[in-house]
């Protein structure tokens, strides 16, 4: 069994296809020989995540908007509002609708129909980050207690699932939210809301506005989201003593244990998430993943800050 | 922290006087039964205290042709809620027993076929997770497949000011910040030859097998809960062991 075949007959084409029936037939111990130099099979070392991009915006009709790109990984995060009456536990307070789609698309392992399995737990972990982080001021998500509140539907859509689906999602769905504005509404004396149609005013203008107004009539400014520490997921997959971040979809099925640390922008641990494995996770482990994912945090967060200051520059400055 | 403070006063949870007047590091009452029904190959009940989970195994049996595998058999876990049709979370908490109860079941010894593992809530009054990990562990063993160990799980919460304590009840998991499920396997005391080797110099027992977290927490306190569930799950795997020991008797002594 040789890796690479350099014996006399060695052409490079028969060295690849040699590769290629070891991976097939032997993947387990295809990765080992790797791990143990050190090195993935596509060049990254052991703790590096796969490059990342965030744009923001990519779909014009939503409210807020982010097409995510972890190597090959892509998710597509759209951020619908919707005006509904605030339930009556907490009157004063919008609410967050987090769902996550897995497409036929993305992954020979989803059929059509019943979503896959692996779509059930993203998506359960993907609201769950969300809301134990906090990211969300779901007061700021109220127009008018007890009457009025915003529902904020966060769609997360698979395009292409290459392992790590839950940083992506998280990713994708952090960033709509950062894109998200909600727009300037005013609410009548019936009761109803209404979206403010006057062109080009921007914030101090409709403040103005609205001291104008009789106080029955309230009239709520366009709007960001209030800035809160960001959530930010990192999957490490456990191998014998190799511990290796941000895995594809072949290294996770290969490798088998894999686990995800969400950790915010303030250091907290927002959810550390093993569900069983191959391998147990001792306090070494735990500590090297939550250190990587404190690191892999820092440098998402300044992939956020830019695309955040590509789509909102000039009013950035402003601000 | 800031978050909390803009929300108003949250119900502080005083660990020191928990309302059914267990300390922070005690568990409820455990109670475990086998055998509850006829038609299933192995089933049990697992409560603690009003947290109520009935565990039913059938199998190996006959594996769907889609799922079926050569190598080894698939085990399928069905969760069923106390009522209403299965979300998100019962859809999630399926995945995550199963991978944890692959940890343990031999599959390799019957490739071909399945083995199912029902959950069925009886009542949630907090750690709902661990409650039902434990009811199918003890189920499994009641149907008597292959298992190379047992599993204890155990609930932990951590207050708003960082106190940590074992087996939350529903309320207590309301009030504090955040609450963990952890999974640890518990070490065998024979049928395998040679004991499982320490792991990076900590003992087999001590490795994290499932660690489900809700809320947000500083990394001590995971840390905290790490350590006190650890210190639990000793109790829970000794009364685990002699519960079976003591059906395994009443077992022999009827034959």
């Amino acid at each position: 069994m040789t890796i690479v075949g350099e014996g006399a007959e060695g052409s490079a084409a028969t060295a690849a296809m040699e590769v290629e029936a070891f991976k097939r037939l032997y993947p387990l111990q295809f990765y080992e020989r790797y791990l143990d130099q050190s090195v993935r099979p596509d060049g990254r070392p052991l703790n590096r995540a796969r490059p990342t991009s965030v744009n923001l915006g990519a779909i014009p009709t939503a409210e807020g908007s982010a097409l995510v790109k972890i190597g090959h990984t892509t998710m597509l995060a759209g951020v619908k509002l919707e005006v509904v009456v605030p339930s009556t536990t907490a009157p004063d307070q919008g609410q967050l609708a987090v769902d996550f789609q897995m497409p036929t698309i993305c992954s020979p392992l989803v059929r059509p129909g019943r979503p896959a399995e692996v779509a059930w737990s993203v998506s359960e972990q993907l609201s769950n980050a969300l809301s134990s982080s906090n990211f969300v001021n779901l007061q700021q998500l109220c127009i008018v207690p007890g009457k009025a509140a915003w529902i904020a539907y966060v769609d997360v859509y698979c395009l292409d699932a290459d392992g790590s689906l839950l940083d992506a999602a998280l990713l994708a769905a952090v960033a709509a939210l950062t894109h998200l504005q909600l727009p300037a509404v005013k609410v009548t004396e019936a009761g109803r809301v209404v979206p403010l149609t006057s062109q080009n005013v921007d914030g101090d203008q409709e403040e103005e506005i609205s001291e104008k107004k009789s106080e029955d009539q309230i009239v709520k400014s366009r709007q960001r989201l209030e800035r809160r520490p960001v959530p930010i997921g990192l999957t490490c997959v456990k191998h014998k003593n190799h511990l290796l971040a941000d895995p594809s979809a072949e290294e996770e099925s290969t490798l088998q244990t894999s686990l995800t640390v969400v950790m915010d922008s303030s250091d907290r641990l927002v959810s550390f998430y093993k569900p069983g494995g191959a391998v147990t996770a001792t306090s070494a482990t735990v500590k090297d993943c939550i250190d990587l994912a404190k690191k892999r945090v820092i440098e998402v967060k300044d992939l956020l800050e830019e695309a955040y200051e590509e789509a909102f520059g000039a009013e950035m400055m402003v601000e | 922290m800031t978050a909390m403070e803009e929300e108003g006063a949250p119900p502080s949870l005083d660990v020191s006087q928990r309302t059914d007047g267990r300390s922070a590091s005690q568990l409820r009452p455990l109670q475990c039964s086998r055998g509850l029904l006829a038609r299933a190959h192995g089933s049990a009940t697992w409560s603690q205290e009003s947290t109520t989970v009935m565990a039913a195994v059938y199998g190996p049996k006959p594996a769907a042709m889609r799922k079926e595998n050569a190598e080894r058999a698939v085990v399928e876990i069905i969760w069923r809620a106390k009522n209403g049709l299965p979300g998100s979370y019962e859809k999630e908490a399926e995945v995550v027993v199963r991978r944890s109860l692959e940890f343990i079941i031999l599959t390799a010894l019957h490739p071909n076929t399945a083995i199912s593992v029902i959950l069925q809530v009886i009542s949630d009054d907090g750690s709902l997770l661990a409650c039902a990990i434990n009811a199918a562990c003890a189920a499994l063993v009641d149907a008597g497949i292959p298992l190379n160990g047992l599993l204890t799980a155990v609930g932990c919460g951590v207050t708003h000011d960082g106190q940590v304590f074992l087996d939350p009840t529903k309320l207590e998991e309301q009030k504090s910040k955040a609450f963990v499920c952890l999974v640890f396997p518990s070490r065998p005391l024979s049928a395998v030859s040679g004991l499982p080797a320490d792991v990076d110099g900590e003992p087999f027992e001590h490795g994290i097998l499932t660690s489900v977290t809700h809320g947000a927490m500083e990394v001590d306190e995971y840390f905290t809960c790490v350590e006190n569930g650890r210190a639990a799950t000793a109790k829970i795997a000794e009364f685990s062991r002699n519960s079976i020991e003591r059906s395994q008797k009443r077992v022999s002594g009827a034959v």
